[in-house]
């Protein structure tokens, strides 16, 4: 979840765009992940490569014939246009894969170990770990690669960067691809933990919204600790209150953000 | 001139039952009530600009409220209906004053109102008073008095006055001062506070009128589809009906939604007939997808500004 | 009729504005000049209530006024632009200033009537029917000058309408709140165009990292070494002989 939130922080950190079309993109990172194993029998945890570098393209061809029509339009206007595109995402998906939960078995981590007394579920382990692992490699390529830079310049100052020779469209298109390639992964990376469908992908749009806003917008760092603190947040409720009141936790904690205090715990960007 | 136009149009209107067959009227009440439906949110987000894509949860609360009360306490749902409106609207209240006295605007404010549907969604569906996640089955008495109908052309009458109402309501909002202040705060909020324009009082009452209509409809659903269910009461593709067709045809514009309805909810259905055969649900929400994504690239306005626009250039 | 006392605004460390007084009376035209960063705009902000001061007081027409919402404000009798312009691009010229004029007149066809004469005033009666986005520059200007007036204040607080005109156009402006003025009208202005100050403002306030550093008549201030000195930094540039 924190490796999406990370993705979409920075889609909307580097050309405010909204995309609603997030949840539905990991949807489809989850099938191809799905399609890898049960065809060719590559596990998960090696085959998310794939599936970030397919979902690369897929953003990148997003951006370069969508969204880059409509950078200068107004705000709702590309609201719109991304829930148009997590419309037609989400139900190709249901029309080609059948609308039945789907698992994913993962080889490599059909284990749990046992830690003291306590469960350790090696998927959900392993999931963490090659998260943490992608988000420090995503940081590394921001703060120490050339591009990486240019994508922080563009973020913070979109005519800055083109006075200094930016190609800022470029620019864009690959912060996007690189979102979508957060969220392939992230897709990946979940498929073995949990059983899913089409209809995944507007319910995970908006949980990752959730956690973006929560952690604070244009904050990659907060987006990650968001994803961490709203997992954390459902869960507990999930043991206090009620298993299927657990969204509700995380709504309400939004919608408190939303009123005192939009930008995020850790937030660069007021609205 | 277009005084002749409304007219001819009500005419037809009205008396489309007799010459229409079973399937295509059931078409006909499906473009009525969701032309109203759209008519209703076009106020809050067409007019003042202020997009709710949350707009299902005032079907739910006023369908719900309305079918309750009516089962547990025998009130009429002619009365549940306006029962319902009026606790939509004092959720509106509620979400705009929050919404609005915070200062959350565009993607924001989208948010807030989805979570808002959300949140009414889990809530009703843990809920075991009033059918939890199964929902509420409304039992068909046939009886006018309870808002049952052995006769469709019926619900077609009471669609069309919903729809009339609605669109006299945005009439009525678009020649005064209302409403060409909020066309105004769409395009600017900062200037028209400069102007003297209290912003929050006007788009409050734009979402309180928007929400009070939209929960009348609650009822109609309930009793006209016999069933209520969390998911597809206060869910996303509810309201994604609700907006698409007043975006489509014209956000902002008296026809728009009507246009609107008139283009998709045949489309749907046809989409549905077609594919839907082979198990292919959801087609007409790709076809949904494909038709927001080419309006925001090539016709952002809408149909009806787009038509106009076409009719003007056309040399006298 | 607009009086300020020891007006203060810290963004963070930094402070904007620093206990700053002055007034404007009735049928005044004075000017806010000061070097970039001054605090000018931010004074226009706190005055017209878009910004919420962090200390002092502002009185206008005798009523304490800090605090109050822009539009209430407005409702008062002030009325201010923008330095950075925002028509209502997608609404026509005329419904533009409709939406000034409505606050006085409620009844549609009647704000309609003023705000045509309104336009009239400015000269902008041809191009009443065009969408505002389709105006030049010159034409925003004038737009937004129209929509302020058609407010009916007393008090206008002009945010460099002469900036990126040319010399004509500011001449027509210049006449243009000459005229406003002379109904009774007081202006509150910011500019950057001397020319224009000068041959405008009855009383120059100047500022200089958020203080006053100087006030008065516009000839007595273009003299004053602080002021000359905050123009062009810490060593005046000599005077041509």
């Amino acid at each position: 979840m924190s490796l999406m939130a990370v993705g979409l922080s920075l889609i909307f950190g580097v050309m405010r765009v909204v995309n609603f079309a997030h949840g539905d993109m990991m949807v489809w990172g989850m099938y191809l992940a799905w399609l890898l194993a049960s065809r060719l029998g590559i596990d998960p945890y090696l085959g998310f490569v794939a599936c970030a570098a397919a979902l690369f393209v897929l953003g990148l061809a997003i951006q370069r014939g969508l969204v880059d029509r409509i950078v200068d339009a107004p705000h709702e206007m590309q609201i719109l246009l991304m829930l148009g595109v997590a419309l037609i995402l989400e139900n190709t998906a249901l029309l080609v894969f059948g609308p039945e939960p789907v698992r994913v078995r993962s080889p490599l981590a059909a284990a749990t170990w046992y830690v003291g007394s306590l469960y350790v579920d090696v998927a959900r382990l392993l999931t963490f770990a090659v998260a943490i692992a992608l988000t420090a490699a995503l940081y590394a390529f921001l703060f120490h690669t050339d591009l990486g830079r240019s994508i922080r310049a563009a973020a913070d100052n979109p005519y800055g960067a083109l006075v200094i020779g930016t190609d800022v469209r470029r620019v864009y298109a690959v912060a996007f691809g690189i979102g979508a390639a957060c969220v392939g992964a992230a897709g990946a990376l979940t498929a073995p933990i949990v059983p899913f469908s089409p209809s995944l992908g507007l319910s995970a749009s908006v949980a990752s919204f959730n956690i973006v806003i929560i952690g604070g917008l244009g904050s990659l760092l907060g987006a990650f600790i968001g994803g961490l603190l709203v997992s954390v947040a459902e869960s507990l409720g999930a043991v206090f209150l009620s298993p299927s009141l657990k969204e509700l936790v995380s709504f309400s904690l939004l919608i408190l953000i939303l009123l005192f205090r939009p930008a995020g715990l850790l937030g660069k960007r007021a609205p | 001139m277009i005084r002749v136009g409304v007219v001819a149009a009500t005419a037809i209107a009205l008396a489309l039952p007799a010459v229409l067959g079973p399937y295509a009227l059931a078409i006909a009440i499906n473009v009525l009530f969701f032309a109203y439906l759209g008519q209703a949110w076009n106020i809050i987000g067409g007019y003042a600009g202020q997009l709710s894509a949350g707009h299902a949860v005032f079907v739910g609360v006023g369908g719900y409220a309305a079918a309750v009360l009516a089962a547990e306490t025998g009130l009429t749902p002619w009365i549940g209906m306006f029962v319902g409106a009026g606790l939509a609207g004092a959720l509106g209240g509620v979400i705009g004053y929050l919404g609005f006295r915070f200062g959350l605007r565009g993607f924001y404010f989208v948010l807030l109102t989805v979570a808002f549907a959300e949140v009414g969604r889990i809530v009703v569906s843990n809920w075991e008073r009033v059918g939890g996640a199964v929902g509420l089955y409304i039992t068909f008495t046939g009886d006018p008095r309870r808002l049952s109908f052995q006769d469709d052309r019926a619900w077609y009458y009471i669609a069309l006055c919903l729809l009339l109402l609605a669109t006299a309501v945005a009439w009525a909002v678009e020649r005064r001062r209302f409403g060409i202040y909020l066309t105004a705060i769409r395009e600017d909020e900062v200037a028209c506070e400069a102007l003297g324009v209290d912003t929050l009082r006007y788009k409050l009452l734009a979402m309180v009128l928007s929400s009070f209509l939209t929960g009348l409809a609650g009822a109609f659903y309930a009793y006209r589809y016999s069933s209520l269910q969390p998911n597809a009461v206060f869910g996303i593709p509810l309201s994604v009906e609700i907006i698409i067709r007043p975006i489509v045809g014209g956000a902002g514009t008296l026809l728009g939604p009507i246009v609107g309805s008139l283009i998709l909810t045949p489309l749907g259905e046809l989409s549905r007939a077609v594919f839907g055969q082979g198990g292919w649900h959801g087609a007409h929400l790709v076809m949904y997808g494909v038709l927001l994504v080419a309006v925001v690239l090539f016709v952002p306005q809408g149909v009806v500004p787009w038509l106009r626009d076409l009719l003007r250039r056309k040399p006298a | 009729m607009l009086e300020i006392r020891g007006l203060a605004k810290w963004f963070g460390g930094l402070q904007a504005v620093k206990d700053l007084s002055f007034q404007v009376d009735d049928g005044e035209i004075v000017a806010l000049i000061g070097p970039n960063g001054a605090g000018k705009t931010t004074v226009f902000a706190l005055v017209s209530g878009f910004l919420e001061p962090d200390a002092g007081e502002i009185t206008f027409r005798g009523r304490r006024v800090r605090g109050l919402k822009p539009h209430a404000l407005n409702r008062l009798g002030m009325a201010r632009t923008f330095q950075i312009m925002r028509p209502f691009a997608r609404l026509s010229v005329v419904r533009n200033v409709m939406i000034g004029a409505l606050g006085r007149h409620p009844e549609p066809r009647a704000a309609e009537t003023r705000a045509r004469a309104v336009l009239e005033e400015v000269g902008l009666a041809a191009k009443a029917a065009q969408p505002a986005g389709s105006l030049t520059l010159a034409e925003r200007k004038r737009l937004e000058l129209a929509r302020a007036l058609a407010t009916e204040p007393v008090l206008l607080l002009l945010d460099e309408v002469m900036s990126g005109l040319n010399d004509r156009e500011t001449e027509r402006i210049v006449e243009l709140v000459r005229a406003i003025n002379a109904r009774g009208t007081a202006i509150l202005l910011i500019e950057h165009v001397m020319r224009a100050v000068m041959s405008l403002a009855g009383r120059l306030v100047v500022l200089n990292y958020g203080e006053r550093i100087a006030e008065g008549r516009p000839d007595v201030v273009a003299r004053d070494r602080r002021v000359i000195e905050a123009y062009l930094g810490e060593d005046p540039v000599a005077p041509p002989a």
